[in-house]
C-alpha cells in the first residue's frame, strides 16, 4: 500500500496543490471580490426595486431571452448581476450593473474572486476537460489517502514524531504526517464531498438508467428546481416583480438572492423568487413560483428528501457556507494544511530519491524536482501577480478581466520555466523571496492606487502574512546546513584530526 | 501490491513494467466499470423514490471506486484481482440487464 500512495499522491499531487491552494482561497471568495472591486461600495437597495432594475435593463437588451436571471445585491457582493438564455442551446450571458441605477457599471471589468473558485475546479480550461481532471484527480488522491491510512500502523505515534535534525527525509515526512493527520478529517471531507460536487459529471449512469438521461427531471422530482413550464406562444404583459417578491419575501425568512423570469413576455412566463440558505448545512435554497400575469403561487420549493438532503448537506460542507467567520478560519487553516501536506509529500518524493554525492540526478527526477518547484512557488507568485495586475492594469483596457488572467498565467509560466530549467536549492530560496516580495508589494500597490483607506485591512493583513510566511521559508531553506547530527560530527571530527 | 521492493531496484524489468500497468489501467477501467455498473444498478433498484435512489447510488458509487481500486492493489495476483471485480461486474451486468427490462424509466408526468 505504501507504494500506491506513494504513486498516486505524485501523479495528481501537483494538480491537487493548485486545487487546493485556490480552494482555500475560495472561502474568502467574496472578501477577495470586494478587494478587485475598488470602485463599487455597499449601498442599500430594496431587493424589489433591485429586481424590477435588473428586468428594466434585460427587456431593453434581452427581450427575445427563453429566461432571465436577476442575481440580487448582498452586503458581500454589491452589485447587480444578470443574466440571459437566448435559447437553451446558446451559452448563458451576463452583464454586471450598478445596483443604484440599473445601469452598466463602471467598475473595472474583473472576475474577482470568481477567477480562483472557477480555477479551483475547472483549471480555466474547457469546463468538461478541466472538471475531468479535477474531479479523476481527486478520486486518486481519496485513494492515496485511503491508502495512506492503511499505511499507518501507528497513525498515533507518528503523530507526536518530529524529527527534523535527524535527516532531511525524516524532517520531511514527519511534516507530511503531522500536516497530514493533524487535519486529516478535514482532507477526507473535502476530497469525497468535492468529488461530490462534481458527481453528476463523474458518474451520471444513475441519471442515465433511471432517468434516461434526463437530468433536469432529477432535479425537478428531489425538489431542487420547479418543473419547466412550456411558452404559451402569445404575449402578456407580466405583472411588477416587486410586490411578487414582497410576497415570496412574507413567506421565507432567509435573505432574497435571485430572481428568475422564465418565458419573459409570454403568456405562460414564471417569476421564481430564490432565497438564501436556510441555517444549517445542507445547500438548498428556498424558492416561490409566480404564475406572471395571474400573481398565483404555482409551487413552493424547500424541505427535500433524505438522501437528496444528504447529497446537498455534502454540497454545503465542502462549499462551508454556513460558516462563521471564527470556523471559515478553521476551514481556512485546515486548507493551509491539505496544501502543506500535498506539498511536503511532492518534495518528500524527491528528496528520498537524492542521488549519491557526485552523482547527477536522472531525467524523472530533474522532472519532479522542476515541476514541484513550478508548482509550489510558481503558482503563488502567479496569484499575487493576478492581484498586482487588478491594480495596475488601466481601468479603461479592453478584455480587461482576461488580461488579469493573462498575468496569472504569464507570470506563472514564467516561474515555472525558470524551475524547470534550474531545479536546485538555490531557486527555490530565489523564488520563494520573489514571492515574499509580490505579495508584500500588494498592499503598497493598493494604498498608492486607490482612496479606500483602511477599508480592506483585513485582505493587507492575509497578504503581509503570506509573504511573511514565504520569506520565511525561503530564508529556512537558505540556512540549512543537513542533518544536526552530521553537523555536530564535523566538528568533532576536526577536533579529533 | 507485491514485488514492492523489485520496484525500488534501478531497473524493475519488463515483466513487472507490465504487471504495474496492467493493474494500473484495471484499477482506473475495472474500478470505475464496476463502479459505474453499480450506480446504474441500484438507481432503478434501491426501493425509495427514483431520486432518492439516484442520490443514494451515486453518492455510494465514489466508495465503490476506491474500493476497488484497492482491491486491485492489494489483490496477489493481476488474475485475481481482474477476477475480484469481473464477478461483482457480471453480476450488476446481468442485474443491469434484468432491472433495465422490468422496471418502468419511462419519464413520470
Amino acid at each position: 500500500m505504501a507504494w500506491l500512495h506513494t504513486w498516486a499522491g505524485l501523479v495528481t499531487g501537483w494538480v491537487m496543490f493548485c486545487v487546493f491552494v485556490t480552494g482555500t482561497a475560495t472561502y474568502y471568495r467574496s472578501d477577495i471580490s470586494l478587494w478587485m472591486r475598488p470602485e463599487v461600495r455597499a449601498a442599500a437597495v430594496e431587493p424589489g426595486v433591485a429586481a424590477e432594475r435588473g428586468a428594466a435593463y434585460l427587456k431593453v437588451h434581452a427581450p427575445k431571452a427563453v429566461a432571465w436571471f436577476v442575481s440580487l445585491p448582498q452586503e458581500e457582493r454589491p452589485l447587480l448581476d444578470v443574466y440571459w438564455f437566448d435559447s437553451f442551446d446558446t451559452p448563458i450571458k451576463q452583464a454586471t450593473l450598478d445596483a443604484g441605477t440599473g445601469q452598466l457599471s463602471t467598475a473595472r471589468a474583473t472576475q474577482g474572486g470568481d477567477f480562483l473558485y472557477r480555477f479551483h475546479f475547472e483549471l480555466q480550461m474547457m469546463p468538461l476537460v478541466g472538471r475531468w481532471i479535477v474531479g479523476a484527480s481527486a478520486l486518486i488522491l481519496l485513494v492515496a489517502l485511503v491508502s495512506g491510512i492503511v499505511t499507518h500502523r501507528r497513525i498515533f505515534s507518528d503523530f507526536f514524531t518530529f524529527r527534523r535534525d535527524k535527516s532531511a527525509q525524516r524532517g520531511w515526512l514527519d511534516a507530511h504526517n503531522v500536516t497530514g493527520v493533524l487535519a486529516l478529517p478535514f482532507h477526507l471531507m473535502i476530497t469525497y464531498t468535492g468529488i461530490v460536487t462534481l458527481a453528476f459529471t463523474l458518474m451520471p449512469w444513475g441519471i442515465a438508467s433511471a432517468y434516461r438521461g434526463d437530468e433536469l427531471r432529477l432535479f425537478v422530482e428531489s425538489g431542487q428546481s420547479p418543473a419547466w413550464r412550456a411558452a404559451a406562444g402569445r404575449p402578456a404583459e407580466g405583472l411588477p416583480l416587486a410586490p411578487l417578491v414582497a410576497r415570496a419575501q412574507g413567506e421565507v425568512s432567509e435573505p432574497l438572492e435571485m430572481v428568475i423570469v422564465n418565458n419573459p413576455g409570454d403568456a405562460a412566463a414564471t417569476v421564481v423568487a430564490v432565497f438564501e440558505e436556510p441555517k444549517g448545512l445542507a445547500h438548498r435554497h428556498p424558492q416561490v413560483v409566480f404564475d406572471a400575469t395571474s400573481g398565483d403561487v404555482i409551487t413552493r420549493l424547500g424541505t427535500l428528501k433524505p438522501a437528496a438532503h444528504v447529497f446537498t448537506s455534502f454540497l454545503g460542507l465542502h462549499e462551508a457556507h454556513f460558516a462563521g467567520p471564527a470556523l471559515r478560519v478553521l476551514f481556512f487553516l485546515c486548507g493551509v494544511m491539505g496544501s502543506a501536506t500535498i506539498a511536503t509529500g511532492l518534495v518528500l518524493w524527491a528528496v528520498a530519491r537524492a542521488p549519491k554525492a557526485g552523482a547527477a540526478p536522472g531525467f524523472g527526477l530533474r522532472l519532479v524536482r522542476g515541476l514541484n518547484l513550478g508548482t509550489i512557488l510558481g503558482l503563488p507568485i502567479g496569484i499575487a501577480a493576478f492581484f498586482l495586475a487588478n491594480r495596475l492594469l488601466p481601468v479603461e483596457l479592453d478584455a480587461r478581466a482576461t488580461w488579469e488572467g493573462g498575468v496569472f498565467f504569464g507570470a506563472w509560466g514564467v516561474a515555472a520555466l525558470v524551475s524547470l530549467a534550474r531545479p536546485h536549492a538555490r531557486t527555490w530560496r530565489e523564488m520563494g523571496m520573489a514571492a515574499a516580495l509580490l505579495f508584500l508589494a500588494v498592499p503598497v500597490v493598493g494604498a498608492l492606487t486607490t482612496d479606500r483607506g483602511l477599508d480592506f485591512l483585513g485582505f493587507d493583513a492575509a497578504m503581509v502574512a503570506i509573504g511573511l510566511l514565504l520569506a520565511w521559508g525561503a530564508r529556512k531553506v537558505s540556512r540549512y546546513r543537513g542533518p544536526a547530527r552530521a553537523r555536530a560530527a564535523v566538528p568533532d571530527a576536526l577536533a579529533r584530526a | 501490491m507485491p514485488d514492492e521492493a523489485a520496484l525500488r531496484t534501478a531497473d524493475p524489468g519488463w515483466r513487472l513494467r507490465a504487471a504495474v500497468a496492467g493493474r494500473v489501467a484495471l484499477a482506473a477501467f475495472g474500478g470505475y466499470g464496476v463502479a459505474a455498473l453499480a450506480t446504474a444498478f441500484l438507481s432503478l433498484v434501491l426501493p425509495m423514490a427514483r431520486s432518492e435512489a439516484v442520490a443514494t447510488a451515486t453518492l455510494l458509487s465514489f466508495a465503490i471506486l476506491v474500493g476497488a481500486v484497492i482491491w486491485v492493489f492489494s489483490a496477489r495476483t493481476l488474475a485475481r484481482a481482474a477476477l475480484g471485480l469481473a464477478v461483482p461486474g457480471g453480476l450488476l451486468a446481468l442485474g443491469l440487464w434484468l432491472a433495465l427490462t422490468l422496471v418502468e424509466t419511462v419519464p413520470a408526468a
